[in-house]
């Protein structure tokens, strides 16, 4: 089963190996009830198919938006989510947790 | 994250070397530290912090700026040899310190599933075992030699020496281990190495129960893996 931080990064080399366009999303940095820890991923292909999690599910679809542009313009970002975050609170951070989230484009 | 720095950091990881990916954050500039390396990297006191905690991280560089470490370290293991009662008393304690646990032993009247139920149980001679039904020993195994038989304890703790195990137990009073020590001098292995096996086994806590001393060996095995730095390897 495809579910630990290892076996994401193996899916990354080979989704990037398949042609595919491939983004690849960290957790770097939580405060509070941070639902994922720090070091978590999720791969993304330009497909918006996508493996593992940041956050379990509340900000994920945020994190799939911003990797379609990292895809698009090679760019990494760091985006955080939070309570005081609008988009967070909308993608159901609610329960006071914050996280930074890394996103790079895998070339 | 250039492909090939994915695709190195996933070799390391199949062949259970420990190695942390550099990324500045946050311009995404990336470099992969393998373990071997880090002792002459400009960042190797924050990095051998980072592995002997086994955590991923964020970390300031002497610079000032940012950098996130993705820490990988292979999941570590536990080799038993000897199916005593210390070793069955471990059982649920690796369990829940997610140590996976082997235990061998060729005496087929103590290495049984009804005393070891659901445990990776090996009715072999170690140096059998060891590279065959188990796989070869590294840097990241602990052995405990729990036998008290120098037929079997000697050649998995000869084993584990050469294999640079992270810790190195066994069984046996201070008379035991002096003619131990003396075995394996013998057999060529350096002071030093000899000096690597902890015996009496387990902290010092006075343990006098089976599954007490099980508790100071497990203990003594946590301590020994998250002290800072990692030992050197062979």
């Amino acid at each position: 089963m495809l579910s630990t931080d290892t076996d994401i990064l193996s899916a990354a080399e080979a989704w990037r190996g398949e042609g595919r366009a491939v983004a690849l999303a960290t957790v770097i940095e939580t405060w509070g009830s941070a639902p994922r820890p720090v070091g978590s991923h999720l791969v993304i292909d330009g497909g918006g198919n996508f493996l593992g999690s940041v956050s379990g599910g509340c900000v994920e679809g945020a994190v799939i938006v911003e990797a379609a542009e990292v895809i698009e313009d090679g760019r990494p970002r760091v985006l955080e989510f939070g309570v005081a975050d609008e988009t967070a609170w909308r993608a159901g951070l609610s329960c006071g947790g914050r996280i930074r989230v890394f996103v790079e484009r895998i070339d | 994250m250039r492909a090939d720095i994915l695709a190195g950091l996933n070799a390391e990881r199949a062949a259970r070397r420990a190695a942390i990916l550099v990324t500045a954050i946050p311009d995404g500039g990336q470099r992969l530290v393998r373990e071997a390396d880090i002792p002459g990297d400009p960042l190797a006191d924050v990095l051998a912090r980072h592995l002997a905690q086994g955590k991923s991280g964020l970390a300031t560089l002497p610079d000032g700026r940012q950098a996130f470490l993705t820490v990988q370290v292979p999941p570590v293991r536990l080799v038993v040899v000897g199916a005593v009662h210390i070793s069955q008393g471990m059982v649920p304690m690796a369990a829940s310190l997610d140590l996976a646990l082997t235990v061998i032993d060729p005496r087929t009247a103590f290495a049984t599933p009804e005393r070891f139920p659901g445990v990776d149980l090996v009715a072999e001679w170690p140096d059998g075992a060891l590279g065959g039904r188990v796989p070869a020993l590294d840097r990241y195994c602990a052995l405990a030699a729990l036998t008290h038989d120098p037929k079997i304890d000697d050649p998995a703790l000869a084993a584990a020496l050469r294999a640079g195990c992270f810790y190195i137990g066994a069984l046996g009073s201070r008379k035991t281990h002096a003619a131990r020590v003396e075995r394996l001098t013998q057999a060529g292995f350096t002071q030093a190495e000899v000096g690597r096996i902890r015996a009496p086994i387990g902290l010092a806590i006075g343990a006098v129960s089976p599954a007490e001393i099980a508790l100071a060996v497990l203990a003594e095995i946590v301590a020994e893996l998250r002290r800072a730095p990692r030992p050197e390897g062979p």
